[in-house]
Formats: C-alpha cells, structure tokens, sequence
C-alpha cells in the first residue's frame, strides 16, 4: 500500500523476529535512569508494553510496506548462511500466508501486555513474567518468518520453555501437572517433527523451504514423503492439537493465567496448521495425499469430540469450567482448519487459513473476557457461576454480558462475523477436494461437520444462556463493568472480528494467490 | 644405512608432554613448598594445562605424525590430525576447568587432600589422555588408557579417611582393571589374526585373514571394544559410575564425566572406523544397541533420582552423563552404516565438545553450591535464583543446553547434528529411541532448572564465590553463550577432514 524499500522491509522483519528477544533480555536487566516509574514492578510491565508495541507498529508498517498485489512473492527476505555445517541458513521473509499471522501475533502478545500492565496475574515476578512473555513472542514470529526447516525448528522449540514456565508460576490451580504435560507432549511431537524434518533436509540436500516448496516433492521419493509427512504430521497435530493428540490443551488452559491462554489458542496452536501449510502440502503433496484423508477423519472426529464435550460441559451440574469448555471449542475449531488443509485444495486451504486467524481474534476475545470473568467473580465455574437460574450477566454488567455473547456468536459462525467464512469455505473445499482425493469420502467429512456446526451453536448458546441470562436478585451486588483497559485491550479484536467478517476479500486477497502458488509449486 | 636413533617431531608430542612434564615438576616442588604456599602447585598446574593447550595452535595444519615406522612414513604411531587435535582441545581444555574447579576444592578441604599428590595425579591423567587419541597403534592406544586410568583411580580415592572414597575407588579399579584386561586379549586376539599393531594396517591385514580365524579375529573386535566402552560408561559397564561420582571429590567427578568420557569414545572411534572398517557389520549393529540401552537406562536412572536424597544432584549428574553417553555413541554407530564416516564422528567431536563446556559449567555451579550445602541435594537448590541470580541462570542456561531446548541453542544443534547423522545413516529406529530420550531427559532437566527459580524456602544468604570456581563458571558461561550464538564453530567437524 505504501512503497517501502526492501532493505528497510528487511530491517523490519528482522527487527520483528529479534525485538522482542532483545527485549526479553533488557528486561531482566534493572531499568536504567529515567526509566524507573513509580516501583521497579511497574517499569517492568511498562517495558513490556514498550516492546511488543514496537513490534506491532514495525509488523503495521511491514503490513502496509508488503506489495499486495504480489502476495505470493516472498518479501522481505534476508538470507544470511549461518551454521554452513548443517546447511542452516537465517533465512526470513513473509508472504500472503505469513504476513496476517504475524500482525496477529504481534497484535495479540501486545494486547496481553496491556492487559499485564494494569492486571498482572497472581504469581512471582513480573520481572520474569516480562522477559518469558517477549520471548515467547520471538519465538512465535520467527515461526511464520523463517523459511528454514531447522530454524523453523527452533523457533518451534523456543516457545516451549516460557510457556512452561507462564503456565507452571502463574496458572492457577494444577497448573504443575498441566505444564508438564504440555511441554512433554508437544516436545514429544517436535523431536518426532525434527526426524521428519531431517529427512527431507538430507534426502533433498537443502533445508530452504522457497527451494523445497518450488521443487515440490520432485526430489523426494513417495515413501521418504510418507514417513516424513507422517513424522513432521505428527510434530504439528500434537501442537494444533489434532485430536487425539489434543489432551494437553484442556488442562493447559483451564491452568494458564488469562494472558497465557489468549496467547496459547491465539497463536500457538496456529503454529501448528501453519507447519502444515507451510511445509507438508507444497514440500511432500505425495505423502499429504496418502494421509489427506485420514487427516480429514481425524479433524472430524475432533470436531464432533470437542463439541459433545462442550455440551457435556456446558450441562447444569456438570461442574464444567469455562476456560475448559473454551479449550474443547478450540479442539473443535482446530478440526475445521485441519479439514481444510486435508482436502489440499484452493478453497478449503484458504477457508482453513482464515478459520485460523478467526480462531485466534474469537478465542482470544472469549479467553480474556473469561479471564475477567474470573477476576470478578472468583471463579471459572458454570455452575457456581450460574447457581440454579443464570449468572445474570446483563443485569450485573451489561457489557461484559454483551461482548460475552458477541464473542460467543461469533465463535458459533454467524454470518457476518469472522468466524463464519473459514469454516464455510473448509466445508466447501471439502465438497470438491483436489483432485486423487477420494470425494464420496469428503462429502461424508462434509456432513460430519456441517453437523458439528449444529453443536457448536448448541453449547455456545446454552453457555450464554447461563452465564448472561438470568434473573437478577436484588441483593447481590452488582459486578464491576468493563473497565477502560479492557476495553482498551478487546475492542480491536472486537473490531476485527467484524471488519474480518463483513469484508473477508481483505484476508482472502492475501492469502489466495499464494495459496494458489504453493500448491502449484512453490513461493516465489 | 639409516641411524637408528628416530627422529621425533617434538613439537607434535608436545601437548601431552608438556602435561606430563608439569606433573613431575610439582611432584618434585611439593617436596622443597612449604604448607602455607602450597597453592603456588595448583597454579603451576593451572598454567602447564593452559600452555599445553595452546601449543595445539601451531598444529592447526593437522598434518603431523611421528614414530614412524622407517621406511613406511605412513605408518607412525603418533598422529596430530584434525581428529587428535580436537580430542586433545576436549581433554585439555576439560582437564583445565577441572584444575579451575581443583584449586578451590582443595583450599576449601584444608589440608586434608596431599596437594602434590593431587595436582601431579590430574595432569598425568589428562597427559593420558590426551595421548590416547593421537596413538596409532594398539600398544599405545592401551598404554595411553592406562595412563589415563591409572591416576584416576587414586583420585577418585584421595579422600584420605573417607570410606566412600575408598570404596568408589576400590569399584571403580577393579570394574575398570577387569575391563581392560578384556580388551588387552581382544588386543591379542587381533593381534594374532593381522599380525600388526598399527591400527592402518590392521584395517588391511585383516580383510585377508584365514577363514579359520575368522571367528577369532570377531571375538577380538568385541572384546578390544569392551575396554573402552567401559571408560564411556557404556551400559551395562555404566554401574560404577553413580557410586564413584558421589565419592570422589567433585572436580574429579567433573573430570571423569568429561575427559573420561572423552578417553572412551575417542578410543571406540580409532578402534572401529580407523582400525577396523572392514568389521562395520560387527560394531555397527553393537554399538547402535549399546547406544540405545546407555541413553535409555542412562535416563531413566536420572529420572528415577528423588531430590531429597543425599548428593542427588551429582548422582543426577551422573546418571544423565550416562545418557549422554549414549547420545555420543549413535554416530559413532552410524559411521558403519554411513559412506561418509568421518562426518559422522564429526558429529561425535561437535557433541562431546558442547557437552563437555556446558557438564563442566553443571559441575562448577554445583561446587559452588556444594559450598553452602555440602550434601549437595537437588532440592538444595531451590532459590538459588534469589541467593545469587547470575549462577542460578547460567545453570538453568546449562542445564538447558543438556536438554538440547532454547535458550540451550547449541545444545540443541548439537543433538540435531547427532540426530541427523542417524536419519542420514538410516538408523531410523535410534532416532526414535534417541527422541524419546530427550523428552525423558527433559523431564528431569527441566525439573531441576524450575526449581532455582522458587521462591526459597528460607532467607537467602549470601557467598561469595571464589575466583577460580566464578572464572570455571564464567568461561564455561561465554562457551555456551557464544557457541548458541555461533554453532558453526564447532558443528564444522562434522564437514572437515578429519583423519
């Protein structure tokens, strides 16, 4: 939109990748003169807020500098040989797949440093709630910007340790148990994904991933791309989370401290589906098209799995917890992204691209506003919560119930709102998956979902139901509204959401043509 | 007529001798030292290791062999190559951390050890040491060994008056005697078959051998691995190693958990890819199981470690020596697989080295913890990030670095390149095994890094750490931190010529 030159793109990516880890670090460090605000704890939360803004107005401007009528060229790359022995090689750059997952991350991690600086979660710290925070967000951003197997890899690998420790320090209750087996569970299917990635890298001689995606899978054999999608497939359902791969994100978020969850369904699972895009369909089509299939019964059983869990969470007297129910949804959110990636069509992979970042702008949004939920109430418990009529969150605090049941609907699909298209269009690739894709078997994938789409608005209305209906007595105290910073840090999603859901062209024009490229055969 | 009297390329010998010569002068010069200047030895020794270390600079070029035999100069018995070199960085640039780590172990212990003793027992040991990987003959691989072994043994039993101390040295000595007296017969065996000792022309005599000592000359390539395996903890010779860490004064714990690790593979790599390549389909399968069984059971009694117990954590340290160990171990495995063996052990080299800075860098900190609390339980460590962050977080920096996870990137590398040369070698099922290893190990890891940074259970206090263990730790630190920065320093082994 605006002419930027490359070099300045690049500096913006790097800057954008590496930001947030220098930040990390200068946190740790006591703030220097001038700097120190009213207490140390303060200056510290401030510094968040600093850094990840300055990385969300350098991914805006890398945004608008990105030549939109070229999303499908790589830009903004920079390609530096770094470790020659193992043919590593720091190689960035963005394109119409990346570049809304990065502003997404970038938006979210600053809209949870916001939220950090005027509610900081119980726990040690927040000197070391800072620095874990940026560099989790390093690592999420190097994910969508490197184009290199190994540092890919890494990236992967970075946000593993933070979110450990986010969880483990200031979750709530369990939150032991929760973080360790989040980070066996994904560390098992990266170390499975690193095999995979391996062989690829050795058997096609390079780790590039612009190289692999242009010669795609010409150079590996079909049972190389079969044990290695089933490898890096793996790696990616166990962090997507596929079901049934998906045990570790119930307990992870119903543990995670508000800003831990936003960010675990926000960005974190798409770094899975995005591995998926990025690397299996145009790296190894002939090994995704052996699994295509079971990949698509898969997210399907996920999404129906998630939904009925939902429901029976969602049950009165099922003393079902909120950010738990939330995380089933995500399961079966997840499911549509999957499915649409399975059919390795236009449509479904662009349905499954945009499903991915409405995911992320609605759970975030259902993430915080349960967080404050908490904060007020003391509780994440439907039942407690609702007693015997409703929760009654119109009557004691008309926004919070209305943006509730906003996020809510918006999650269910409505048309209009972001969550719609993604999962339509998943559905629609799965009426006519690429071609050497068995369709009947499609079409039955199709109906299951358009099924589940059927439960999720079941649950979801019964959730606002009970939390935002109700009779209010006259004697309990009504609840604090929604405060300035929590506007502060909903309204852009709230604005996205619908700005993503009546104009979807915005997303889709990006994505499409590189959509488009690399299941022909490679960014460019 | 040629004379008789070889001509020795001095400069060539000239690491591990300068080693062995230090020793003798502070055997000697603890005789005329007085009680009270006896640190004086410590800092000789600190120096001999240092300059023995540097004097591998000018042999970068890689190319220098002596005792050769005359009239074959491709047959010596001394190599510097790439391979010898970068060993003997490992062991000396070990063996000076360990001295770091020595000098304040012995003013702390006040007299109690024989300093002289000490000091010329280490630098003997690492003189060993560092001659094993340069040996290109039997005789001299098992001479080096025993050099090596030999003072190890009355270190790891220096602690006059302590029964655990004997008792560690007593297992260790007879465990490690057996051990090589195995692989002096395997020595023989193949001796007998090839009729040589050099390790080159082992590699030719013995594709010709007579069908009927067939059997023996695979009997003598077993055997001759026992002795070695056995130095790298190898399961099922790994049992004396929690016992013997736990006795020994703790640098010597650092020090077999390096440099004797070091002494074993290098001398399995000179044993199978130098000497007998033609027996690949022997060692290849063996020690891919050994590698499997030692990662696996090297972990798992890591994992099996309960935090309250008595010097835990050097027991953990121990166990988790002998899982890697077995990470060592698989591309030594798949250079019999692999067309390329040298990048293979290239691989070996690049992890021994990352192991040894950031294992040394475990050690330190735990002598330096060992200091306020001499049991040295794992749960000893809870708040350390209170009590001294900057210790507490090259710790969990270390610790990281074993478990192969960022912030560890070298770590990490290091075990890609491990991984890699197994995939490439088509040892699938160990990358498997391998993996698995590494979320076990993580566990632990990882367990122990979250707890520096509770909150402490009561007020921290303060230590003030003495020179020579914060320099073992500073160093340590900046090796990591610069290698996670710059991995191709080490990681280029894996791609240059080595033998």
């Amino acid at each position: 939109m605006i002419d930027i030159s490359e070099s300045v793109m690049q500096i913006l990516l790097a800057l954008i990748v590496v930001g947030p880890l220098i930040g990390a670090a200068a946190a740790l460090l006591p703030a220097p003169p001038g700097l120190k605000g009213k207490s140390p704890e303060q200056a510290v939360l401030r510094h968040g807020v600093t850094v990840t803004g300055v990385v969300l107005i350098a991914a805006i401007v890398l945004a608008l500098g990105f030549d939109h009528d070229h999303p499908s060229k790589m830009q903004a790359t920079t390609d530096i040989s770094w470790i020659p022995a193992l043919d590593v090689r720091i190689h960035l750059g963005v394109d119409g797949i990346s570049l809304p997952l990065l502003v997404l991350t970038a938006l979210l991690t600053f809209l949870c440093a916001l939220y950090s600086y005027f509610k900081m979660p119980a726990g040690p710290t927040p000197k070391a709630f800072v620095a874990l925070l940026l560099v989790l967000e390093s690592g999420t951003l190097a994910t969508f910007a490197v184009l290199d197997l190994l540092l890919f890899f890494l990236a992967f690998e970075t946000v593993l340790v933070p979110m450990y420790f986010l969880i483990a320090r200031w979750g709530g209750a369990q939150r032991q148990a929760a973080a360790w087996k989040f980070i066996l569970f994904t560390l098992l299917g990266s170390v499975v994904m690193l095999l995979g990635l391996l062989l690829i890298g050795i058997k096609a001689g390079t780790f590039d991933m612009v190289a692999l995606a242009t010669d795609n899978g010409r150079s590996l054999s079909t049972s190389v791309q079969v044990t290695a999608v089933l490898a890096i497939g793996i790696g990616l359902a166990v962090k997507t989370p596929m079901w049934p791969l998906h045990s570790w994100l119930p307990d992870a978020h119903t543990a995670a401290p508000t800003v831990g969850s936003v960010l675990l369904a926000g960005v974190m699972l798409k770094m899975g589906t995005y591995g998926f895009v990025r690397i299996l369909l145009p790296v190894t089509p002939d090994g995704f098209r052996t699994f295509a299939p079971y990949l698509a019964a898969f997210a399907v059983v996920g999404i129906i799995y998630g939904s009925l869990a939902c429901l029976a969470l969602a049950k009165r007297g099922a003393k079902g917890d909120l950010k738990r129910l939330i995380a089933y949804s995500s399961v079966g959110h997840m499911g549509f992204v999957l499915l649409g990636i399975s059919t390795m069509d236009a449509t479904g992979v662009n349905g499954a691209l945009f499903a991915n970042i409405a995911h992320g702008l609605i759970t975030g949004l259902l993430f915080f506003l349960v967080g404050a939920l908490k904060d007020r109430t003391g509780t994440t418990d439907l039942d407690t919560l609702a007693e015997e009529s409703g929760a009654a969150l119109y009557g004691k605090a008309p926004r919070l119930g209305g943006l509730l049941a906003f996020a809510a609907v918006a999650s269910l699909g409505l048309p209009g709102l972001a969550g719609f298209w993604g999962e339509m269009l998943a559905m629609f690739g799965a009426f006519e998956p690429a071609a050497g894709l068995n369709r009947s078997a499609y079409l039955t994938f199709m109906t299951i979902a358009a099924f589940g789409t059927l439960l999720t608005a079941a649950y979801m209305l019964i959730v606002v139901r009970r939390v935002c209906m109700g009779a209010t007595p006259r004697e309990t105290p009504e609840l604090l509204d929604v405060q300035t910073y929590e506007f502060a840090a909903w309204t852009p999603l709230v604005a996205l959401t619908v700005v993503a859901g009546l104009w979807p062209r915005a997303l889709l024009g990006l994505t499409d043509p590189a959509v488009q490229q690399l299941l022909a055969g490679g960014t460019r | 007529m040629s004379s008789l009297v070889q001509s020795v390329d001095w400069l060539a010998i000239a690491p591990p001798t300068l080693a062995a010569v230090v020793g003798l002068v502070v055997l000697v010069a603890d005789l005329f030292i007085g009680d009270t200047r006896k640190a004086v030895l410590g800092w000789t020794s600190v120096a001999g290791l240092a300059a023995s270390a540097l004097l591998l600079l000018p042999l970068r070029g890689g190319d220098r062999a002596t005792f050769c035999l005359t009239g074959a100069t491709d047959t010596c018995s001394y190599v510097a190559d790439g391979f010898t070199l970068v060993v003997q960085l490992l062991v000396l640039g070990g063996a000076l951390l360990v001295a770091l780590l020595s000098v304040t172990a012995l003013k702390d212990a006040d007299r109690e050890l024989p300093e002289g003793e000490y000091w010329f027992l280490l630098l003997s040991s690492a003189a060993g040491a560092a001659l094993l990987p340069a040996s290109r003959d039997l005789a001299t691989l098992i001479v080096a060994l025993e050099v090596a072994s030999l003072p190890a043994f009355a270190l790891v039993g220096i602690k006059r008056g302590d029964k655990k101390s004997s008792e560690a040295a007593l297992k260790f000595f007879l465990s490690s005697v057996t051990a090589t007296a195995v692989s002096l017969m395997g020595v023989s065996f193949v001796y007998a078959t090839t009729g040589t000792l050099y390790l080159t022309r082992i590699a030719d005599g013995i594709q010709h051998v007579d069908g009927q000592f067939h059997t023996l000359a695979q009997t003598g390539v077993v055997l001759t691995l026992v002795g070695f395996a056995f130095k790298t903890a190898a399961v099922p010779f790994h049992f004396w190693v929690p016992d013997t860490y736990v006795g020994a004064p703790l640098p010597i714990a650092a020090y077999l958990s390096v440099v004797g690790k070091a002494v074993g593979f290098s001398g399995l790599v000179l044993v199978t890819v130098v000497a007998l390549p033609s027996y690949a389909d022997v060692w290849g399968p063996a020690l891919a199981a050994l590698a499997a069984l030692t990662m696996t059971i090297g972990n798992v009694g890591a994992l099996r470690q309960r935090s309250t117990r008595a010097y835990s954590a050097v027991r953990l340290l121990a166990w988790s020596s002998v899982g890697q160990a077995g990470y060592l171990l698989v591309p030594i495995a798949a250079a019999a697989y692999s067309d390329d063996a040298q990048q293979a052990i290239g691989s070996t080299l690049a992890y021994a080295l990352m192991y040894a800075a950031v294992n040394l860098g475990a050690f330190a900190v735990a002598a330096l913890v060992a200091r306020r609390s001499p049991l040295n339980r794992i749960s000893d460590y809870r708040g350390l990030y209170a009590e001294s962050p900057l210790s507490a977080l090259v710790l969990g920096f270390f610790l990281l670095c074993l478990a192969g996870l960022p912030p560890g990137v070298i770590g990490l590398f290091a075990k890609v390149t491990v991984f890699s040369a197994a995939v490439d070698a088509g040892l699938g099922w160990l990358a498997v095994v391998m993996a698995v290893n590494v979320v076990i190990a993580l566990f632990y890891y990882l367990q122990w890094t979250a707890l520096l940074f509770r909150a402490p259970e009561g007020e921290p206090g303060t230590h003030r750490a003495p020179a020579p263990l914060t320099a073992a730790i500073v160093l340590t630190a900046a090796l990591g931190v610069v290698l996670s920065g710059a991995p191709q320093l080490i990681l280029r082994f894996s791609e240059t010529v080595l033998f």
